[in-house]
Formats: structure tokens, sequence, C-alpha cells
């Protein structure tokens, strides 16, 4: 399997792309330059220099360290967020698709009621009236993405439950909840895992998008969407402030969405032949 | 027909109950209500005063009352008044925006699949072809790309740089000045920006989506029986692949709208465009309940609205859905 994902020069980029991301993310305070809380009134919106990589933004603070420390919390959003989605989506799915009849009925309408809902309207509404701030942002987000999840396992389950060895567990007087956890979940784990490796592309986008608009992640601490907010207010001044974050935030979710297209080729070679 | 629509809008009733309990939850148990928010800046509030306004706007009865009362209302065309200043219906406010965001997204619609169509025909009909890889490229960095980004890029060239368009607004300070093809001129200048963007980063998912589709159908049998009786590849394209491969998107621009009403809050609160979204954003930020429940009912109502649309365009490209 790690041979086939290899030979697919597109998935080798996205896994490169995320790895570094994360080496970037752990050893931020190694490679920073500056504090990126240090501000400096006599550097205020700086070009780019030799001492100023990325330029410095309207308070002084260094573009380059603002931008490895935003890497921190855009990957720790992308994957609590998905975390959290993937386990209400697969509990949901499962339980939907196992048991089916009425339960299943009530757990899809929901499914559909919520698919209804454009997601930013929900997202904004309970973001405005809690406080933002980056553990909401995750929960939100998480509570607001789990519908994709949910269809794809409930889907899975219902065909796994045809299976011979399925019905032979369930003969066996196995409990519902042995059987979902040991035998149904477990072979419906890798289009599971693709979602949730798109997924986390997903959160980034969205949580970029809110932080652009102020009720994201919150200064001081840096996020690639609200140094974007920043690019904004000094439109014609600076342009390193709008260019950089939006670049770093394109080559992530590129990165991620590579190496789930990649994985999902290998992974379920069905949807590979179209 | 008849029973068919009847059948669908009979459906809608669930789902809409479904969702206004959902938007009237979320609304309901946050925390704060708009009272704090009216007297906090007002010392001369007394608690009385407090009460009183709270009895006003009937926040002091229990939830279950306060959401069947809301019911009742809705039910009868009253979406309230809005708690911001100006204490305006919260109907005039929607009907206000809804027609700004509706002809944007239209426009943006018609462009994407304008655009889509012939670029996934294409890329399917010359899979793995130099130009189908680099249009693959291009969508894979249109996926990526944040549209916000994307609109502050185009700001900063179209509106900064060059200064060929304005970046803000509906219209310029001087519009009422102009004559009625500056006025159209006008309007046309300041939807530029904000429709191209919104356009080509749509366009990604729409190209890919109609390419994989046309390729599903071409693999077909029947599309290997137009062409052993020898009829020219374009015909087999346009007139055998193209219908069959246009349902699956048909259905996918029935279930776009909340995505595009969602878009909407970010590209109208960049641009400063008074729509849907940017009412949205506006009236959270002002916890403007009324507002908020409004806006969510009528994208619901729009939302299942443009489902039923897209069901119904099917049937009119598919005849064999005509029979069932």
């Amino acid at each position: 399997m790690i041979r086939r994902l290899m030979a697919n020069p597109l998935t080798v980029a996205g896994g490169i792309i995320v790895a570094v991301l994360f080496l970037i993310a752990i050893l931020a305070p190694v490679l920073s330059p500056w504090d990126p809380n240090d501000f400096d009134a006599r550097r205020v919106l700086e070009g780019p220099s030799a001492a100023h990589l990325l330029g410095t933004d309207g308070l002084g603070r260094d573009v380059l360290s603002r931008m490895i420390y935003g890497a921190r919390v855009s990957l720790m959003v992308g994957f609590v967020a998905v975390g959290i989605a993937t386990a209400i989506g697969m509990s949901l799915g499962a339980f939907a698709g196992f048991f089916g009849g009425i339960i299943d009925a009530v757990i899809m309408r929901f499914v559909d009621v919520m698919l209804n809902f454009p997601t930013v309207f929900l997202i904004l509404s309970v973001i405005a009236y809690l406080d933002a701030s980056i553990w909401n942002i995750m929960v939100v987000i998480g509570l607001t993405s789990w519908m994709g999840v949910c269809r794809l396992v409930r889907a899975e389950v219902m065909s796994l439950r045809e299976r011979d060895f399925m019905i032979a567990a369930v003969a066996l007087g196995l409990k519902p909840s042995r059987i979902i956890l040991r035998h149904a979940l477990p072979n419906a784990m890798a289009p599971v895992f693709v979602s949730a490796i798109l997924g986390v592309a997903g959160a980034i986008l969205v949580e970029s998008a809110l932080s652009f608009l102020g009720i994201g992640v919150q200064p001081p601490t840096a996020s690639w969407g609200n140094i974007l907010t920043e690019g904004k207010d000094t439109l014609g001044v600076a342009w390193w402030l709008s260019v950089c974050p939006g670049l770093a935030i394109l080559v992530t979710v590129l990165g991620y969405n590579l190496l789930g297209e990649g994985l999902r080729d290998v992974l379920d070679p069905r949807l590979k032949a179209r | 027909m008849l029973s068919y629509l009847a059948k669908r809008l009979a459906g809608f009733i669930p789902m809409l109950l479904g969702i206004s309990f959902v938007s009237f939850m979320v609304i309901a148990l946050a925390p704060g209500n708009p009272v704090d928010l009216m007297t906090d800046l007002n010392p001369k509030a007394s608690p009385e005063a407090r009460v009183k306004l709270e009895q006003y706007y009937g926040l002091d009865k229990p939830l279950y009352v306060q959401y069947g009362l809301w019911l009742g209302r809705i039910a009868r065309g009253d979406l309230g008044v809005s708690f911001s200043r100006d204490r305006r219906p919260v109907l005039d406010k929607v009907l206000e925006a809804l027609p700004i965001t509706l002809m944007l997204n239209v426009i943006e619609l018609i462009l994407i699949v304008a655009m889509a169509i012939p670029i996934g025909i294409y890329s399917a009909a010359r899979a793995y072809s130099l130009l189908d890889r680099i249009v693959t490229v291009f969508v894979f960095i249109g996926f990526a790309m944040p549209g916000f980004w994307v609109a502050l890029l185009g700001m900063i060239a179209f509106g900064e740089m060059l200064n060929w368009l304005p970046i803000s607004g509906l219209t310029s300070l001087d519009y009422e000045s102009f004559s009625t093809l500056g006025k159209i001129k006008d309007i046309a200048s300041h939807l530029i920006l904000p429709i191209g963007i919104g356009a080509l980063t749509g366009l990604a998912g729409m190209s890919r989506f109609v390419r994989s589709s046309m390729l599903e159908v071409l693999r077909q049998d029947y599309v290997q029986t137009a062409r052993a009786k020898g009829l020219s590849e374009r015909v087999v394209l346009m007139r055998h692949a193209l219908r069959n491969a246009l349902l699956p998107v048909v259905t996918l621009l029935g279930l776009s709208l909340p995505g595009l009403i969602g878009g909407a809050v970010i590209g109208e609160t960049i641009f400063a465009i008074p729509g849907m979204g940017r009412l949205f954003y506006t009236s959270v930020l002002g916890r403007d309940y009324p507002v908020v429940m409004g806006i969510m009912m009528s994208t619901a109502v729009l939302t299942l609205v443009g489902s039923l649309l897209a069901d119904l365009l099917y049937v009119a490209i598919d005849p064999r859905m005509r029979k069932s």
C-alpha cells in the first residue's frame, strides 16, 4: 500500500507538505527568528528585509514568526475539529446503519435538517454568542461538520450488516455495542480516514475565514486568518500582510487535499477507475 | 405531476419545523440576551425598565412558550420587529437584502455553469491529455484557495494598484446624480469584482464535477453503441453523453444553495454589499435575534425551494423521470 501511495507524485507532494507543516508547528519556538508577540514601535509596517524576512505588521511584530505560530493554530483547529466531527458522525452513522428503522429515520432526518442550514450561519450564531476563542471555534466547527461522515458510515455499516461475518456476529448473540465497535466500524474505517484528512483542509479554511472576520482566533494569538484581517486594513500599504498568510493557507489546504485524494485512490479502489 | 408537487410541498413542513427548532434553540440557549445589550451601555436603565423590556419582547416566558408564540407568528407571515435601533419589521429588512444576494448568486451560478460545462466536457473527452492535466492542477489550487483571500488580492490588484474597479458597496456616493444608464453602469462596475471572484472560486469544484460525471457516462454501453453506429464524436458527446452527465450537475446545483448563501456572509462583508450575508453578520454581532431567525428561516425556505426546482429541472431533462 505504501508503494502504491508513493507511486503517485502528487500524493507524495501532499504528504511532504503535511509533514513539513507538522515540523514547523512543533518546532515553532526554535524556527521563529523573533517572538511572535514582540512589538517594536519603530518598525511598523516595514517591508521584507534581512532582519524581518516577511516584513512587520502594524504593531511592528515579525510576520514570519507570526506565520510560523499560525501553523500551530491551523493544525490544532484542523485536527481537533475533525476529531469531534468524526466522533459524532461515526457514532450516529453506526447507530443509524446498524439498527435501521425508526432510529435510522430520526438520525437521517436530523442530518437533512443540519445540511439545509448554511453551516456558516450556524457557526456564526454560536460563535458570536460564546466568546470567540480557539477552543470554541474547534468545537463549533466540529459540531457543524459531522454530517458527511455520518452518511458515509451509515451506508458502509448498512452494507456490512448483510455480510456473512456480521450475520455470524449477530447469531452468536454478541452485544450490539461489541458488534458495532469490533466488527462493523473497523471495516468502515478507510473512507472515514480519507474524509477526515479532507475534512482537516475544510476546517482550516473555515477557521481562517472566521479569524479573518474577527470572530475566530483572537489577537494577540497569531492565526493566518487574523493576519489577513490586518492585510485588508492596510490594503495598499502592506501587501505582504495579505499575500503571505493566504499562500500559507493555500499550500496547507492543497497538501491535505492531495494527500486525501491519493489515499482515497489507494484505499478505495472502487472510486479510482472514474 | 401535481400530486408529486403536493407531496414534495407537504414534505417541506417537517423539514421547516426541524430547521426552525434548531435555529430557535441555537439562539435561545446562547448566553446573554438583547436586553443586556440595550441596557448595558445605559446607566439610567433601572431593573424595572429591564423587566419591562423583557416582558415586551416575551423573553420572560419559558422557552417552549417563546418558541410556540414565534412559530405561530411565522405561520401568519409575521417575522417580528428588529431589535436594532431602527425597529423595522424583519420581513422588510430581509426582503430588501434578499434580491441583492439572489441577483449576485444567480449571475455567479450562470457564469460558473457556463464555464464549467465546456471545461468539464473537454477534460472528460480528452482525459489525461496535457490540457486536462493543466485544468486538474488549477482545480486543485482553486479548491485550496480561500475565497476571501482571492477577494483581497482582487481588491489590491484591480482596486488599489490599477484603480479600475470600485472595491466596496453596491453604488458610488454620487449614484443619485447619474442618468439611468449611468446608474446601471455604476452598479455593474461594483458587481464585477464580487461576482467575478465568486465565480472563479466556485468554478474549480463545478468543472471537476462535470468532468467526473461525464467520464462516468462515457463508460456506458450506449455511448459505445453510438460510437459504433459511426456517429461523429461531437454528436456522441453533445447529444448522447452530455444530457445524462448533466443530471447529477442539476442535483448539485439544487444542493449548493445553502453553501452559496453561507458564502455570501464573507463575500458581502468584504465588499460591503448590503445583502443577506452582511445583514446576517451584523445582526448576529448585534444579537438581533428576530433578524437572525428570520434570515435562517427564509434561507431554509429558499434551500428547500432550490432543491424542488432542481428536481423539476431533472424531470425536464430526463424523460424517464416523467413516468414514475
